[in-house]
C-alpha cells in the first residue's frame, strides 16, 4: 500500500510541494498564511491554464513551443481592441482573444496534421512568426495601463466569494479539462494516440486529426491566457511572456507528463505548475535573485525528465526480449 | 516525434545515372537559388561585388554556420540540440568573467572552448548516459546554461576584452579573408570529410536511419551520439569566441534565438529533420543563402524581428514545399 502510494506521481508531488512550503515556513511563517497561499495560487493561475493546454498536446506525442508567443499576440490584440473600442464589452474581447488563439493553434495543427511536419519544427517556426507579427502590428510600441479601459483591467482582480476571478477562471479550466480528458472521446483519443499511434489507427482514431484538436485546444487556452496576462499586468508589448514556453513545458514535465506521449494527468499538470509557482514566489522571500529562476527551471526540467524516464522504464513486463536501443 | 507515414518501399528496377541524380538533387536547387540571389544583389547594387563588401557579408553567417556543421551531424543521427545559443551565452560569460580576473587572450580562448566542451559533455551524458530524449534535455539545458549566465550577469554586461582578442571576430588572415570566413571554409572541409569519407560518418547515417539496426551491426551508438553532442558544444564554444570578439561585450541575452537559425540553416541545407539523410555541401550552400539574404535585408534596413519572421517562414516552407510538390506530382501522375 505504502509502496504504491509512493509510486503515485501526484501524491509524490503533493508531498514535495508540502515539504517545500514547510521549509520556507520554518524561516518565514507568514508564507503559509492562507491568504498568502491563495495569492501564490492566483499568481500561478495562468501557468496552470497553459500547462493544461500543453498537456493535451504532449499527450499526443507532439509539443507546442509557440504557446507563449501565441499568448503575447492574443494579449496584444485584446489590448489593441480595447484601446481602439473602449466601449466593447470585456466578454467579447475575451472571446476574440480565444478565437484568435484558436486560429493560431489551428495553423500549428494543420501543418502537423496535413503536411506531417515534425511538431518541434512547426512550433519553433510559428513561435518566431507569431512574435514577429506583434512587432508588425505595433511597430514595437507599448500599450500602457492608461490606454486600457477600467473594466478590461478590473476583471481578473474582481473579488468573487473571497477569490479573484483569475483564480476562478483557472479552477473552471481545470474542471473543464477533467471533463474533456476523462469523459469525452476526444480526451481518451489524446491518450490513445500518444500511447500507441498504430493501435489508435486500428481502433478507428484519426491520429492527425486528434493532434490537430490538441493544438486547437492549446491555442485557445493560450488566447484566454493572453487576455488574462495583459489585463492582470496592465501592459502589452512585444516581449511579454518571452521564454515562458519553457516554464510551461517544465510544469508538464514536473507533473509527470511523459514527453514520449500517452502518460499524464490533469492533477499532474496542475501540481507541476504549482511546484514552479511556489518556487517563483519563494525566491524573493528567501532572498535569492529573480535572475536565478531560469537556471532553477532548467535544472528542475532535467531532474524531472530523468525521474520520469526511470518511472516509465520500470513499467510493464517484458514479453518479447527486444534490443534496448542505445 | 511525428511518425513517418508507413508506405511500401518503392525500389525502381534501375537507378538513375549519376548526372541525372546530381541534377535533381536538393544541392543543385540550392546552387540555383544562391546564384539567383547573388545575381539579383549584384544587379541591384553596384557596390555588392566589391570584395570588401562580400567579405563583410560573410560575418552574418559564419558563426552560425560553424555550429550548423556539428548540428547537421546531430540531426542526421536523429537527435537535436536546442541548447547551442545558451552555450554561447555561458561560454561568453565565462570569458568575460576571466577578463575581470585579468586573464589574457590564450587563456580566454581555452576557457571559451572548455566551457563549450563541458556543456557538450553535460548534454551528451544526460542523453546517452541516462537515455533521455534529446529534445527535452536540451530544452532544459538551454534554460540552465543561459540561466547561469543571468545569475552571473543579471542586467550587467562584461566589456574590456584585450585588444589581441578582437582578432578572432574582426581580424583578417589574408587580404579580404577574415579569420571567421577562413574558419568556416576549413571546418566545412573537415566536417565534409568526417561525414562523407569516414566510418564515423557512415555510423552517423546508420544511426539516423535505424538505431536498432545500427546497434546490431556493431555501431557503438551511445559513443557516437556522445561524440556528436560533445562536438556541438565545442563548436558553440568556438562560435562564442568569434561572436564575443566581434561584439566586444557580453550580455546574458547574447545570441538569443540562434538555435532556431542554426536549425533552419541545417534544414534548409537539405538535412532531413527526422534524421538519416543530408550533406555538408548542402549546409554550406544554405549558410551562404541565409547570409546573403539577411545581408540584403540589412541593406534595406529591415528590423531584426521582421527578419526572424522570414526565417520562421523559411523553416516551415522549406519542409512543407517538397511535401506539397511531391503530392502535386503524384496527383498529376494519376
Amino acid at each position: 500500500m505504502m509502496a504504491k502510494l509512493l509510486k503515485n506521481r501526484e501524491i509524490l508531488l503533493v508531498v514535495a510541494i508540502a515539504v517545500l512550503v514547510a521549509l520556507i515556513a520554518l524561516r518565514f511563517p507568514a508564507f503559509v498564511a492562507p491568504a498568502n497561499l491563495a495569492r501564490v495560487y492566483n499568481d500561478t493561475s495562468i501557468l496552470i491554464i497553459l500547462a493544461l493546454g500543453q498537456m493535451a498536446v504532449i499527450l499526443t506525442r507532439c509539443i507546442d513551443l509557440s504557446m507563449a508567443a501565441n499568448l503575447a499576440l492574443c494579449g496584444m490584440v485584446a489590448a489593441m481592441l480595447n484601446s481602439a473600442v473602449p466601449g466593447l464589452p470585456v466578454p467579447l474581447v475575451i472571446i476574440a482573444a480565444m478565437a484568435l488563439g484558436g486560429v493560431l493553434g489551428t495553423i500549428n495543427g494543420t501543418l502537423v496534421w496535413k503536411l506531417n511536419i515534425p511538431p518541434i519544427v512547426v512550433t519553433l517556426g510559428t513561435l518566431t512568426i507569431y512574435r514577429g507579427l506583434i512587432f508588425l502590428l505595433t511597430d514595437g510600441k507599448w500599450i500602457n495601463a492608461h490606454e486600457m479601459s477600467d473594466a478590461f483591467k478590473a476583471l481578473p482582480r474582481l473579488d468573487v466569494a473571497g477569490m479573484p476571478v483569475l483564480s476562478w477562471v483557472s479552477l473552471a479550466m481545470i474542471a473543464l479539462m477533467f471533463m474533456i480528458m476523462g469523459r469525452t472521446p476526444l480526451g481518451r483519443a489524446f491518450y490513445a494516440v500518444g500511447g500507441n499511434p498504430h493501435a489508435a489507427v486500428y481502433t478507428g482514431i484519426d491520429v492527425g486529426r486528434t493532434r490537430f484538436f490538441a493544438y486547437c485546444l492549446s491555442g485557445t487556452l493560450a488566447g484566454l491566457s493572453g487576455y488574462l496576462w495583459v489585463s492582470r499586468y496592465a501592459v502589452a508589448y512585444v516581449d511579454i511572456a518571452a521564454g515562458f514556453e519553457l516554464d510551461i513545458i517544465a510544469a508538464c514535465v514536473i507533473g509527470g507528463i511523459s514527453i514520449a506521449g500517452g502518460i499524464g494527468s490533469v492533477p499532474g499538470a496542475v501540481l507541476g505548475a504549482l511546484f514552479l509557482g511556489v518556487i517563483k514566489n519563494a525566491l524573493p522571500v528567501i532572498n535569492i535573485s529573480p535572475f536565478a529562476q531560469m537556471a532553477i527551471s532548467g535544472t528542475v526540467i532535467i531532474i524531472a525528465v530523468a525521474v520520469n524516464a526511470r518511472a516509465e522504464r520500470r513499467k510493464g513486463r517484458v514479453i518479447l526480449k527486444k534490443a534496448e536501443a542505445v | 516525434m511525428a511518425d513517418a507515414q508507413i508506405s511500401p518501399r518503392n525500389i525502381p528496377d534501375r537507378l538513375e545515372g549519376r548526372g541525372a541524380r546530381l541534377l535533381k538533387s536538393w544541392e543543385s536547387l540550392l546552387i540555383v537559388v544562391a546564384a539567383a540571389i547573388f545575381l539579383g544583389n549584384s544587379l541591384a547594387s553596384p557596390y555588392f561585388l566589391d570584395p570588401w563588401n562580400l567579405s563583410d557579408a560573410t560575418f552574418n553567417f559564419t558563426e552560425k554556420a560553424v555550429i550548423a556543421f556539428a548540428m547537421a551531424l546531430v540531426i542526421i543521427s536523429g537527435e537535436i540540440d536546442l541548447s547551442v545559443a545558451s552555450i554561447i551565452a555561458l561560454a561568453s560569460t565565462a570569458m568575460g568573467y576571466a577578463v575581470q580576473l585579468g586573464f589574457d587572450t590564450p587563456a580566454l580562448v581555452a576557457i571559451g572552448l572548455g566551457v563549450g566542451l563541458i556543456c557538450g559533455i553535460v548534454n551528451g551524458l544526460l542523453i546517452t548516459g541516462l537515455g533521455l530524449p534529446s529534445i527535452v534535455v536540451t530544452i532544459g539545458t538551454m534554460s540552465l546554461f543561459r540561466g547561469l549566465s543571468f545569475i552571473v550577469l543579471g542586467d550587467q554586461a562584461f566589456t574590456g576584452y584585450p585588444e589581441s582578442f578582437a582578432w578572432f571576430g574582426q581580424g583578417y588572415v589574408w587580404w579580404v579573408f577574415s579569420f571567421e570566413f577562413t574558419l568556416f571554409v576549413l571546418l566545412a572541409v573537415v566536417y565534409g570529410v568526417l561525414l562523407h569519407k569516414t566510418n564515423f560518418g557512415r555510423a552517423v547515417y546508420a544511426i539516423g536511419n535505424n538505431q536498432t539496426a545500427a546497434l546490431f551491426s556493431g555501431v557503438r551508438v551511445a559513443r557516437v551520439k556522445f561524440t556528436l553532442f560533445l562536438l556541438t558544444g565545442l563548436m558553440a564554444g568556438l562560435a562564442s569566441i568569434c561572436l564575443t570578439s566581434r561584439l566586444g561585450s557580453t550580455r546574458p541575452s547574447i545570441a538569443l534565438g540562434w538555435e532556431l537559425e542554426v536549425v533552419t540553416m541545417v534544414v534548409l541545407g537539405g538535412v532531413n529533420i527526422l534524421g538519416g539523410s543530408g550533406t555538408i555541401p548542402g549546409v554550406v550552400l544554405a549558410a551562404l543563402i541565409m547570409g546573403m539574404v539577411t545581408f540584403g535585408f540589412g541593406l534595406l534596413n529591415v528590423p531584426g524581428i521582421v527578419m526572424s519572421i522570414f526565417i520562421g517562414l523559411l523553416l516551415i516552407s522549406v519542409i512543407a514545399l517538397p511535401i506539397l510538390w511531391q503530392r502535386a506530382r503524384r496527383r498529376l501522375a494519376q
